[in-house]
């Protein structure tokens, strides 16, 4: 039986079980929300989503109501809108009045409804809470004061992530969201992923700046500051700047770093066709020894560090491979300095990555090589945008321009890094060029590709069938180890990305709800990946040379000590 | 096997017992007893009172004497200013009960009564009559006492008169039996029928149709049902649930066992409050006697019916009283109420359906069952059936708990049964239904008290929390107090309701304190102050996502409805004509008295004091905070306070 | 490893997350406060995230966070209560022995608590110290309680 229900005055079709706000907003009705995440269950606690129910007359909430045959409901009557008016003001009122200096100005859920809902006057003033910042993060900055606790934070740590770092503590008034007992951040287990930060409809989670130190840099002359950006961000900004979404910027964005001064341009996917290569000889060598299957993944570390807290014994199947950001912080300080003669000290290393986990990982203490930092910087997508912005850059007037090289050529095999599923995928493509000395007829995999949380498939290489698994979300990752440990033996690889959809949709990435922007970044990654020609890590031609002239062969010596690290147990709060 | 078991509970229907049976009920009824036994009201207000002195002198006494006594100790009667309690009953004599007991008192009554000595009779409270047992000269009937007089006592019956660990005296009073009659003669069907025709509303609250609500979760298809018993009494005034379990457990048990028949449950659990030691102690034993007795566990009595209760302490937490907040403490989360539907009766504890009753509401089964629906419906108004149970406190002569049909004035209640205002003040209001109620002046002290009046005149049955209110109280105070509690109260989960009511919080504590004059910033803040009451209030009623918050401006509503003169005073003249709000005071310094001393400067916390040493010294208004230190350490009574 | 709090987690082996407050109910009984190695320890017991123990202990009243006093007084405010001036009592309280709300002089001898309503309105006001309630308590009567327990802590 088919539903329908009056909104306005209008006849609106609903599916059986539909929430009213879905209906609405399939009809194109924007009802206000603030503690709303598309795809998990409503909790109904910000009451911004009201709509009067004309037969009860009362106010219900949006989100939660299912749509019944015959409702007859205003969104937008003057009852409703000032209800909702009321909300705002109320959380403006103990609100710190610091948009101006707010990193969300301009881009912030709470001011965007102020303004939607004509808050014009302070009309309810209220006692401000005198809540201290979190700054112990080397990732994520939390300020308390400009926390709504709409609880989307807590809700996306827990559900999404498996991490549950954060919760409600104390009650009432006095309501926090905190780590155990108040803590630090970075002594919980928070693994810096970040997409806490990418549903807060305020100020209150964002990354820890490296702004300065970076400007620093550029205007020291004695400095060569050196950039690379990771496969995901050429795909991610162009509607920060009214471009559209997901297309690939690339060219530009060489461009605009050179126009602000970086000395020299590379692109992370080169460091990402240099894992593969590294990482698939990993797989045979360890399938051949039948040892520490399944291997996983080491790209991501918002991923390590759950696997260092919360699955332990897992460690010996990480690879041991450095990850793309590492192992280009590595290679320009080392097999760079030499070729232009620098010393590593007079390097500045800056990284661009849609991830909050990087800043974390680039200060690790096994990613330095006798104190110096492999990379002494990260910005996030976000705050490469801002940098961009600062600098002046119109980036719709400026050529593209290639990357440096060597460490500038790429690979399509390392652009679809940026996407879950692009990891796994590459690697099978070498290791089956490795073990067969062909190459695959089809190095398209469906079966690992798309937004799903966890995709698995088997593929025959020559004589030998493996189980690979993608799994995007730390929760999904939980759900496939639990089977791993009980015994589960069917798979050889397995590709863990903690952010749904993989870096596309990581906790650097401009701020955005919508799950459509990620689709159409993936999307990007792959026509890339359809369009252009080498389609294989170990075909990229700077690749080789660097292992012609530098490192050898891979696991040899050199990548050992460069391109390698190890991983033991973390004690954290958990 | 025991023979309450065998000639009593396993009777059929409309069988009655033997002659033989009758007169070993009665002994375990105390009506015919051959040895003397001393009661003693030992609820925890009763405790509180000094019963636990009066049971130490009464054990030394009758060791000493040597008299062999048994010690019952009961629950509360619910005369709480009369305790501490102590009732004694002589082989073939009424039972006799004396008020306000000391520990010299008792042992004048105790050698009084055993020595045959004129008994102490200032402090008699009355006797009980028992058919056939010698009555006390010149010493009134207790039913005739004009405190219990009115009342109609259903679930109070055998508080603070009978043993409540004894199952026995329970069972000997006709106890378990509807119980077992509900298993043998009806369906779950015939009782959820029975209930709802009955016309009984929910006891904590809403007032929501009792058997409706049964049959919810009758007409869901589920593995595992629970039903869940609310005594999570949080209403800061009430305390009904507390003194029926310390008093008659047992009741409760029996009519979980009959709501859990009824609607499907095998599984329950008793949500009680931690800060009642006694009650939870009181309600083990019963459980452990029901559970020996048959009644309790599996297939009971051959009914193929499996029940079991178990108990959870609830960990303090006012919203837990909600029931979506109260599955989750349960479930051991954090006690925050989420959206309905879907109910708990579909989707409740553990995800299965769930019903979730009050203490009062289930103590009230038994007696329907028992009695009929008819019978129960008989009693009280056209909509609110039964009766209620009101705890009575504040400014009132007498103070403790009444059960009146519902129907009955607040004016019968605090006037005939209560004796009025104490001390001769002036009657100023009544708050009924706690954070979540609202007040009743004068002009409606004469609506009959049940569910639709209440709201009509602005209040709200609520648990029945009845606290009274006179000339002395200032009514804003109130409202502050309430809204100071519901801040800390709410869970915190939805803005309306943890930003509103802090927000309506500190408006009340502009209105009620320092400073007097301030800034004119200070001033045009307070002046809003009503309108901005008004309108937060509205919005946090309307949008709130629980019962709590939907009701929590209720307080403050009220009392601007009423009292909104005494808001104006407050706000503009800066006074509070009850004394409450000692902010407002203001404080001078009579120039002939004072003598120079310093002493007041030196101690003022804000310097607010000046003055030459042995020169009269004054205070400025804008530094004073109106503490009051100067009045305390001024030897010369020279500052007087207006 | 607190000794106490393990003998407690031995007795609800396998439990799930409906045993979280009743744990912690026994631990406090025990202990007379909740440390955070206590609520560490109950966290991996139940594999629960420390942060939700965390959670949920603070959400309720009853729990508490620093060792109690060795006499431990309760000041009902209940409404009944409120009307008859316990807010004066908490005051007179707090003075006398220097602390706010949920803390512990520093002799360790007294804490101090507010409950909602211990149900005993027709005494009020009142307060509980060790479980012994003290009825219609004034600002005078009030401190010859307090002492007479601090003479009983001498004797």
């Amino acid at each position: 039986m088919n539903i329908t229900i009056d909104v306005n005055g209008t006849k609106m079709e609903a599916k059986k079980g539909e929430t009213v706000l879905n209906v609405l907003n399939d009809n194109g009705i924007q009802v206000p929300t603030l503690c709303h995440i598309k795809s998990m269950f409503p909790t109904g606690s910000c009451r911004m989503c009201v709509v009067e129910d004309i037969i009860s007359d009362k106010l219900i909430t949006s989100c939660s109501a299912v749509a019944e045959d015959g409702m007859k409901i205003l969104t937008h009557s003057p009852r409703v809108t000032e209800a909702r008016k009321v909300i705002v003001e109320l959380l403006l009122s103990n609100h710190p009045d610091d948009c101006l200096y707010c990193v969300r100005n301009g881009n912030c859920e709470l001011q965007g409804l102020a303004e939607e809902l004509c808050v014009t006057e302070r009309r309810i003033q209220g006692r401000k809470n005198k809540l201290p910042i979190d700054n112990s993060s080397v990732s994520i900055m939390r300020d308390p004061e400009k926390c709504i606790l709409c609880g989307r934070c807590v809700r996306v740590c827990e559900e999404v992530m498996g991490v549950a770092c954060i919760d409600f503590s104390k009650r009432g008034s006095r309501t926090v969201v905190s780590t155990a007992f108040d803590k630090g951040m970075n002594t919980s287990s928070c693994v810096n992923c970040g997409q806490c930060i990418m549903v807060c409809p305020t100020g209150a989670l964002t990354e820890q700046n490296h702004f300065t130190g970076i400007r620093e840099a550029l205007t020291d002359p004695s400095k060569t500051v050196v950039v690379q950006y990771a496969p995901a961000i050429s795909v991610s900004i162009a509607e920060e700047f009214g471009m559209e979404p997901g297309i690939d910027i690339a060219g530009i964005m060489n461009a605009a770093l050179r126009k602000i001064g970086f000395d020299y341009v590379f692109d992370t996917s080169f460091a990402a066709d240099l894992t593969i290569m590294e990482e698939s000889n990993e797989l045979i060598k360890r399938i051949n020894e039948n040892r520490n299957l399944p291997l996983i993944t080491s790209c991501c570390p918002a991923w390590v560090k759950y696997a260092e807290e919360f699955v332990p014994e897992l460690l010996p199947n990480i690879s041991t491979c450095k990850s793309p950001q590492q192992m280009a912080g590595a290679i320009i300080k080392s097999y760079f300095a030499k070729q232009k003669n620098i010393s590593k000290e007079d390097i500045y290393s800056v990284s661009i990555m849609p991830c909050t986990a990087k800043k974390f990982e680039a200060q690790r203490e096994e990613m330095t090589n006798k104190g110096i930092s492999d990379v002494d910087a990260v910005l996030t997508t976000r705050e490469f945008v801002k940098f961009v912005k600062l600098f002046g850059i119109n980036m719709h007037e400026i050529e593209s321009e290639t990357a440096d090289s060597p460490l500038g050529i790429r690979t399509t095999a390392g652009k679809i890094f940026g996407a879950s599923g692009g990891v796994a995928e590459a690697a099978i493509r070498t290791a089956y060029y490795m073990l067969t000395g062909d190459e695959l007829v089809q190095f398209k995999i469906p079966e690992l590709r798309g937004f799903k949380g966890q995709k698995e498939t088997r593929l025959k290489i020559g004589d030998l069938e493996i189980g690979v698994a993608v799994v995007n979300g730390l929760a999904n990752a939980k759900k496939l180890l639990d089977e791993i440990k009980a015994g589960r033996d069917d798979i050889h690889f397995i590709e863990i990305m903690a952010c749904p959809g993989g870096c596309v949709g990581g906790g650097g990435q401009p701020v955005n709800m919508d799950e459509k922007a990620v689709k159409e970044r993936i999307k990007s990654l792959y026509r890339i990946d359809d369009t252009e020609s080498i389609k294989v890590s170990h075909k990229n031609p700077d690749v080789i040379i660097l292992y012609n002239e530098f490192l050898g062969k891979p696991l040899g010596k050199k990548s050992h000590e460069l391109l390698h690290t190890g991983f033991k147990k973390r004690e954290v709060i958990i | 096997m025991n023979f309450l078991i065998s000639e009593v509970l396993n009777l059929a229907p409309g069988e009655s017992c033997s002659g033989d049976t009758g007169s070993k009920l009665e002994i375990l009824r105390n009506e015919k007893i051959d040895k003397p036994i001393i009661f003693i009201g030992a609820g925890t207000c009763g405790l509180g009172a000094g019963a636990d002195k009066i049971l130490e002198v009464t054990r030394a006494y009758l060791s000493e004497k040597n008299i062999d006594t048994e010690i019952i100790e009961t629950g509360c009667v619910g005369l709480c200013s009369s305790e501490p309690l102590m009732d004694v009953q002589l082989p073939g004599k009424n039972r006799i009960s004396f008020e306000k007991v000391t520990s010299d008192l008792a042992e004048e009554i105790l050698s009084a009564v055993f020595s045959g000595n004129p008994i102490p009779e200032n402090n008699v409270l009355g006797q009980y009559s028992a058919g056939g047992n010698e009555e006390w000269d010149g010493i009134g009937y207790i039913a005739e006492h004009p405190f219990f007089k009115p009342q109609k006592r259903l679930v109070l019956k055998n508080c603070g008169i009978r043993n409540p660990i004894s199952i026995e005296e329970y069972i000997a009073a006709g106890g378990y039996r509807s119980y077992l009659k509900g298993l043998r003669s009806y369906s779950p069907g015939d009782i959820c029928d029975k209930v709802e025709k009955s016309g009984l509303r929910g006891r904590g609250g809403g007032g929501f149709s009792t058997g409706r609500k049964w049959k919810f979760a009758f007409n869901v298809e589920s593995d595992q049902k629970y039903l869940v018993c609310n005594a999570d009494e949080g209403d800061p005034g009430a305390f009904m649930d507390r003194a029926i379990i310390e008093g008659d457990p047992h009741r409760l048990i029996e009519g979980m066992a009959i709501a859990a028949y009824a609607i499907g449950a095998t599984k329950s659990y008793v949500y009680i409050r931690a800060e009642y030691p006694l009650a939870l102690k009181r309600l083990e034993i019963a459980l452990e006697q029901a559970r020996e007795y048959g009644l309790l566990g599996k297939n009971i009595f051959d009914s193929g019916v499996d029940f079991e209760i178990k108990v959870k302490m609830g960990a303090g937490a006012f919203v837990c009283g909600e029931e979506t907040a109260l599955i989750h403490s349960i479930e051991g989360k954090r006690g925050m109420p989420r959206p309905r539907p879907p109910f708990p009766a579909t989707e409740g504890l553990f995800g299965k359906p769930t019903i979730i009753n009050n203490v009062e509401t289930l103590a009230n089964i038994p007696s329907i069952i028992e009695k009929g629906e008819e019978w129960f419906a008989s009693i009280g108004t056209e909509t609110s059936k039964g009766t209620k149970v009101f705890a009575l406190s504040g400014k009132i002569s007498l103070t403790g708990l009444v059960e009146i049909p519902m129907g009955t004035t607040v004016r019968e209640v605090i006037y005939d049964i209560a004796g009025g205002i104490r001390g001769g003040k002036k009657f100023k209001a009544v708050q009924i239904g706690g954070p979540s109620g609202g007040c009743i002046t004068e002009q409606n002290l004469d609506i009959p008290i049940d569910y639709d009046s209440l709201i009509e005149v602005g209040a709200m049955m609520g648990s029945g929390g009845m606290v009274v209110m006179d000339e002395d109280t200032c009514m804003v105070d109130v409202a502050k107090f309430f809204m100071d509690f519901i801040q800390r109260e709410s869970c915190g989960k939805c803005i309306p309701c943890r930003e509103g009511t802090r927000r309506m919080l500190e408006i009340l504590e502009d209105i009620t304190h320092k400073p007097v004059n301030g800034s004119s910033h200070h001033a045009l803040r307070r002046f809003k102050g009503v309108t901005q009451l008004e309108k937060l209030g509205k919005v946090i009623k309307e949008t709130s996502l629980c019962g709590l918050g939907q009701t929590a401006p209720n307080p403050v509503l009220s009392t601007l409805k009423w009292f909104r003169d005494e808001y104006e005073e407050h706000i503009f003249e800066r006074e509070c004509r009850a004394g409450v709000c000692t902010e407002l005071r203001t404080f001078t310094i009579d120039v002939d008295k004072c003598t120079g001393c310093t002493v007041c400067a030196k101690k003022c916390p804000t310097g607010a004091i000046i003055g030459a040493r042995k020169t009269p010294h004054f205070i400025v208004d804008d530094n004073c905070i109106s503490c009051g230190t100067c009045v305390q350490v001024c030897k010369f009574d020279a500052i007087t306070v207006n | 490893m607190n000794d106490t709090t393990e003998q407690i987690l031995v007795k609800y082996k396998n439990a799930d997350r409906d045993s979280l407050i009743p744990i912690l109910q026994e631990i406090q009984e025990v202990e007379g406060w909740l440390s955070e190695k206590m609520l560490t320890s109950v966290g991996r017991h139940l594999d629960m995230p420390v942060s939700k123990v965390y959670g949920v202990a603070t959400f309720y009243n009853q729990f508490r966070f620093q060792p109690k006093g060795r006499f431990h007084i309760q000041v009902c405010r209940g409404t009944a209560c409120h009307v008859l001036g316990s807010a004066t009592v908490l005051e007179e309280i707090k003075k006398h022995l220097k602390i706010d709300v949920d803390e512990t002089t520093k002799d360790g001898l007294f804490s101090l608590e507010i409950v909602a309503c211990i149900g005993t309105c027709g005494l009020a006001p009142v307060i509980n110290i060790n479980g012994n309630f003290h009825a219609r308590v004034t600002t005078d009567s009030l401190r010859d309680i307090i002492e007479s327990y601090r003479v009983q802590n001498n004797n």
